[in-house]
């Protein structure tokens, strides 16, 4: 990766304290559990994981939506930079203004009593971006044109548009303050097939166009697959792969993914069965397993993954995995 | 004869089209309001209710123009007491009159009579019915605060108005009868009216704020503050209220006068009714700050100030308006209950609690039955509130799934 | 030869709201035998759900049948036939209802009643549609919960369905669906809500029912992916009507309608990661706004101007099995003999 990557994120936890008995210990649940990875500019990072993985706290820690336990986040952008861990209020604020969120649920994130044209505006509105109100006109119509909604869509409200246009909506409302960085939370998985390969043609363009940075969360393996520069994969709150996307899919290494992979339902009929099937569910993360924390459902588990947690680490350019056997597992199905 | 489309029916087809499309953008741009209100109109019985309100209402407002008669005892018939309604008559057999007339009541008492008043009906002597007469002088704006303690004296009168809607050439009419001290009771009605309706409003105007400010704190905060202000609610709300008010009846000084004792149970009636409203606002709080357009307000900077403006308020101000509604005719309900009982308010107040006492008493409910009319009004009044207030609710939430 | 179990004709189902009449599906027809699963792939707003539902007349108060609207499913094994949209007592309606037909959901959390252990509501199931004691109805749903896949049967029949994750919730409503041995089972979106490891496990525990009770499965989902490895025929929904049936071979590699065609080629293709992703164009229409003649003209690449605004295509039956509406479809030249 050359030059600073835009989010540089190293050890960072995340854990929730949940109320246990009265007089007990408190149970802790480790939502993201020292996580290192880095976001490079302009491109489109891939986080992938199924429930309980942890990759929704880990993209609302980023934009500092949920309170950091441990590690460091960087935001490094054309001489600006943030240490997010220690942030004054100030300093946050400026961080806002660079960073935003796309919602999973199209329904829910756009208040319904509100016209499209002011929920676009809002941001500008309160962040004081413009000087006046026929510049934030301006720019609102300008970011709408842009997500493919015109002006008679400006003065309906919520209810009169469907799914894929409030994704639209929700997505020219994340734009309209010029952000450098997005996390897009699942934002195609409410959504059907066409549209969501409208919306992800549009992200796309609008990454090309606007010179943007993408996290982009999701459990959809083959989304990522054609929208992502870099993939991670997460499980449990511990990234298990880092790497490139094609790289990903061609020399798959960590067992978890390779399973994930067998496990998307092929489009055709006659394909070879894939066989690896994973055994029950995904432990809790109040008590993880010991050691890796996916021994538990592994093909191949062996009596050091219960004891010995595996770290990260570099296989080949860019290739990072978190399993003790990555190198003998490679001839493996996957 | 072949059948070819005619220009008209072309223009009628476009014509149709585009106010299928005029209905359709009307539905995409409209506003929660507007969504109420569309559905608000075609709940035929809530929109009867709303017109029967509306009228009522207008008349509790414009009682003095629409009294012919002072309701106190400067307007007393002192000829008339414990009279019957007298209902203007167009015709009888000495002819037809466009103007609607009433007979001249002759009273006489003699030694004959053993000096009882005996009334005769002379059918030969008309009155004569006419609209918009001098009557009584009234002030349109009339503010007389006689609070205890001489500083908070404060009295207002302006816009002196001699006009009322109708009256008599000579003698007076009584659409309702009058009662024992020769009051008429269809002045009385309408003021009463009028008594009610504010002591309602003031009372739900205090519990609203009350409400707003202690449930919009609960709900918005939460935590443990949301538990400590959950508990003093229900305290509240189980406070026994006629108990309450007896002891607080004992209380009243004497020299207090009517406004004030009115004033006074407006407050208290308030005071009690405000948890009720203030639970469901934090409820609705408690949902609505989780709602994920809040979290991307938060994620934009916004202040507490611009989310609870911009989001949360909007969010529940038609069930507030629906809430207010409904509690009207119970502030209306409990104020008559109290001063039926002698809790409330006491004559000369015109209020239909007061005017109620007087039927207790079995002479009138043998022989003076017309007491009985200003409940029907009452009735009417409340019913109304009541059917627009579940009309309302009813259409109330425009964006909750309508299982219909 | 299986023999056909339901069959459904020119079903037309509308809907009075606020807003007028709305159609929600269109004179669709479809035909399911026993042991058959048939995929129902559409969009939201295709109508899907309600065409279900309908199976079961289990659509809301202001429903609005067409006339001309026929569900015929066999009764029992002596060849009677009944129509589930004229019946109309709740005795009748129960018989269906669980009984000979039985329905899961998306969302497994709504359909357990929260304050009633998952036990509860299962024995509830079959002392409702059988005649079994309470005793036998316990144990065989324990039965049913250790056949759906679930460790520990014992312990989670008295569990609240809360307590159960995600994957177990939904296969616990499988269970609680088949214990009445139902002829048809109809998954609306089963698998929707679902991770994709979990999903895996779920489709193959289906397939395996299929087998093992013989029954037959409409599968409800917009998943492509999915039908394509669990149906054995496909039907393809557009706004309330079916614009191609057919195998799940001739659908996924020979389809014919422009829609088809257009859903296919919208999927990201894990064998070619560079390919662009070509959505269908355009947005699809409000039920209020249903557009003339053939209903996807607006969006059609191979719109034909005049034809396909102002009428309906018929259905075309193609290759056997196989049928399409659509006026740029060819129809299959007649066979001379």
């Amino acid at each position: 990766m050359t030059g600073k990557p835009l989010i540089s994120v190293r050890d960072l936890s995340v854990h929730f304290s949940i109320s246990g008995p009265l007089f007990g210990p408190k149970k802790i649940v480790r939502a993201v559990d020292k996580v290192s990875i880095d976001i490079a500019p302009g491109t489109f990072f891939g986080l992938v994981g199924e429930s309980g993985s942890g990759k929704t706290t880990l993209g609302r820690a980023l934009l500092k939506a949920v309170p950091i336990t441990g590690g460091q986040i960087q935001f490094s952008d054309n001489g600006v930079s943030f240490d997010l861990s220690e942030l004054s209020k100030a300093d946050l604020k400026e961080y806002r203004k660079r960073c935003q969120l796309i919602f999973q649920d199209p329904y829910a994130a756009l208040s319904p009593r509100m016209t499209v044209r002011d929920i676009i505006a809002e941001p500008l509105e309160v962040m004081k971006l413009t000087s006046s109100r026929e510049e934030t006109d301006e720019r609102v119509r300008e970011i709408a044109a842009k997500c493919r909604l015109n002006l008679e869509h400006l003065r309906r409200y919520p209810h009169a548009f469907s799914g894929g246009q409030r994704q639209r909506i929700s997505i020219a409302r994340a734009l309209v303050c010029k952000p450098r960085f997005l996390v897009a939370d699942e934002c195609v998985a409410a959504l059907d097939v066409s549209i969501q390969a409208d919306i992800l043609n549009l992200l796309n363009s609008l990454q090309k166009e606007l010179g943007l940075t993408f996290l982009f969360i999701s459990h959809d393996l083959s989304v990522v697959a054609h929208t992502c520069d870099h993939v991670a994969v997460m499980y449990l709150g511990q990234i298990v792969e880092i790497a490139p996307t094609k790289k990903l899919f061609a020399t798959t290494r960590h067992p978890y993914t390779k399973a994930l992979l067998s496990a998307i339902p092929h489009l055709d009929p006659d394909a070879e069965k894939t066989a690896i099937k994973l055994e029950g569910e995904i432990p809790s993360p109040i008590n993880p397993p010991s050691g890796c924390k996916f021994h538990t459902r592994c093909a191949f588990v062996q009596d050091r993954c219960r004891n010995e947690e595996p770290s990260l680490v570099v296989k080949d350019d860019g290739h990072q995995v978190a399993c003790h056997f990555a190198d003998e597992l490679m001839g493996k199905t996957g | 004869m072949v059948d070819t489309p005619s220009t008209v029916d072309i223009a009628d087809d476009v014509d149709d089209a585009e106010a299928e499309r005029k209905a359709k953008e009307a539905y995409f741009t409209a506003g929660q309001y507007a969504l109420i209100w569309a559905r608000f109109k075609r709940n035929r019985s809530a929109m009867v209710a709303g017109v029967i309100l509306v009228i009522m209402i207008s008349m509790g407002l414009t009682a003095p123009f629409l009294s012919p008669y002072d309701p106190n005892i400067a307007g007393r018939d002192e000829t008339y007491q414990n009279g019957a309604p007298q209902i203007p008559k167009f015709w009888d057999e000495n002819g037809f009159s466009f103007r609607p007339f009433l007979y001249t009541l002759e009273r006489k008492r003699s030694a004959a009579t053993n000096f009882r008043w005996v009334t005769t009906v002379n059918k030969d002597e008309r009155r004569y019915l006419y609209l918009f007469v001098k009557g009584w002088e009234f002030n349109i704006i009339d503010i007389n605060l006689d609070l205890p303690g001489e500083d908070f004296d404060f009295h207002w009168k302006a816009l002196r108005v001699e006009t009322h809607l109708f009256g008599m050439d000579v003698g007076k009419i009584h659409l309702f009868g009058t009662e024992a001290a020769g009051k008429d009771i269809f002045s009385r009605t309408l003021h009463a009216i009028y008594t009610s309706l504010a002591v309602g409003t003031i009372g739900v105007m205090i519990a609203f704020v009350l409400s707003l400010m202690i449930g919009g704190v609960s709900g918005y905060v939460g935590g443990w503050l949301d538990g400590v202000i959950q508990m003093i609610t229900d305290a509240v709300r189980t406070v026994p209220v006629i108990p309450l008010f007896m002891a607080l009846a004992a209380m009243i000084p004497d020299v207090w006068s009517a406004e004030t004792r009115f004033l006074f149970i407006s407050v208290i009636l308030g005071l009690i009714g405000w948890p009720t409203l203030a639970r469901r606002i934090r409820t609705h709080l408690l949902t609505e700050r989780a709602q994920e357009y809040v979290l991307a307000a938060k994620l934009c900077n916004a202040s507490a100030g611009h989310i609870i403006r911009r989001h949360l308020l909007p969010s529940f101000s038609s069930y507030i308006i629906v809430d207010l509604v409904i509690s009207f005719p119970y502030m209306v309900l409990s104020e008559t209950a109290l001063s039926f009982i002698g809790l409330g308010l006491k004559d000369p107040v015109n209020s239909l609690g007061v005017l109620l006492q007087n039927v207790t008493k079995v002479d009138v409910l043998l022989n003076y039955q017309w007491y009985f009319i200003p409940a029907g009004f009452f009735m009417a009044l409340v019913l109304a509130f009541v059917f627009v207030g579940d009309g309302l609710r009813d259409a109330a939430d425009p964006y909750a799934e309508h299982g219909q | 030869m299986s023999r056909q179990l339901i069959s459904v004709r020119d079903l037309t189902v509308r809907f009075r709201t606020d807003e007028g009449l709305v159609t929600a599906v269109d004179g669709a027809s479809f035909e399911l035998k026993d042991g058959e699963i048939l995929g129902l792939v559409g969009e939201s707003g295709s109508g899907k759900s309600v065409m279900a539902k309908s199976l079961m007349q289990l659509n809301a108060g202001n429903t609005v049948y067409g006339p001309e609207s026929r569900i015929i499913m066999r009764d029992g094994e002596n060849g009677g036939e009944i129509d589930v949209l004229s019946l109309t007592s709740a005795q009748d309606l129960k018989m269906i209802r669980g009984g000979a037909i039985s329905m899961i959901f998306q969302e497994p959390m709504a359909s357990f009643a929260p304050a009633i252990t998952v036990g509860d509501q299962m024995v509830e199931q079959l002392l409702l549609h059988t005649s079994m004691t309470k005793r036998q109805a316990k144990d065989f749903s324990i039965e049913m919960l250790n056949r759906v896949g679930i460790s520990d049967a014992e312990q989670r029949f008295d569990q609240y369905a809360f307590e159960l994750s995600g994957g177990m919730r939904q296969r616990a409503m499988i269970a609680m669906a088949l214990s009445t041995r139902p002829k048809l089972l109809i998954a609306d979106e089963p698998t929707t809500a679902l991770d994709v490891t979990i999903q895996a496990q779920v489709i193959d525990l289906m397939k395996d029912i299929v087998a093992e009770f013989g029954m037959a499965i409409l599968f409800i989902t917009h998943d492509l992916g999915v039908i394509a490895q669990t149906a054995d025929r496909v039907a393809v929904m557009y706004l309330g009507k079916i614009v191609e049936t057919g195998s799940v071979r001739q659908i996924i590699q020979a389809p014919e309608h422009p829609y088809t065609k257009g859903l296919l080629n919208a999927l990201p293709n894990l064998d070619d990661l560079g390919a662009p992703l070509t959505p269908v164009a355009g947005d699809i229409p409000s039920p209020l706004e249903r557009p003339s003649g053939c209903v996807f003209h607006t969006r059609c690449p191979q719109v034909i101007a005049g034809r396909c605004d102002a009428e309906i295509p018929e259905i075309i039956d193609l290759a056997a099995g196989h049928s399409v509406s659509c006026f740029a479809v060819p129809p299959p030249v007649e066979a001379s003999v």
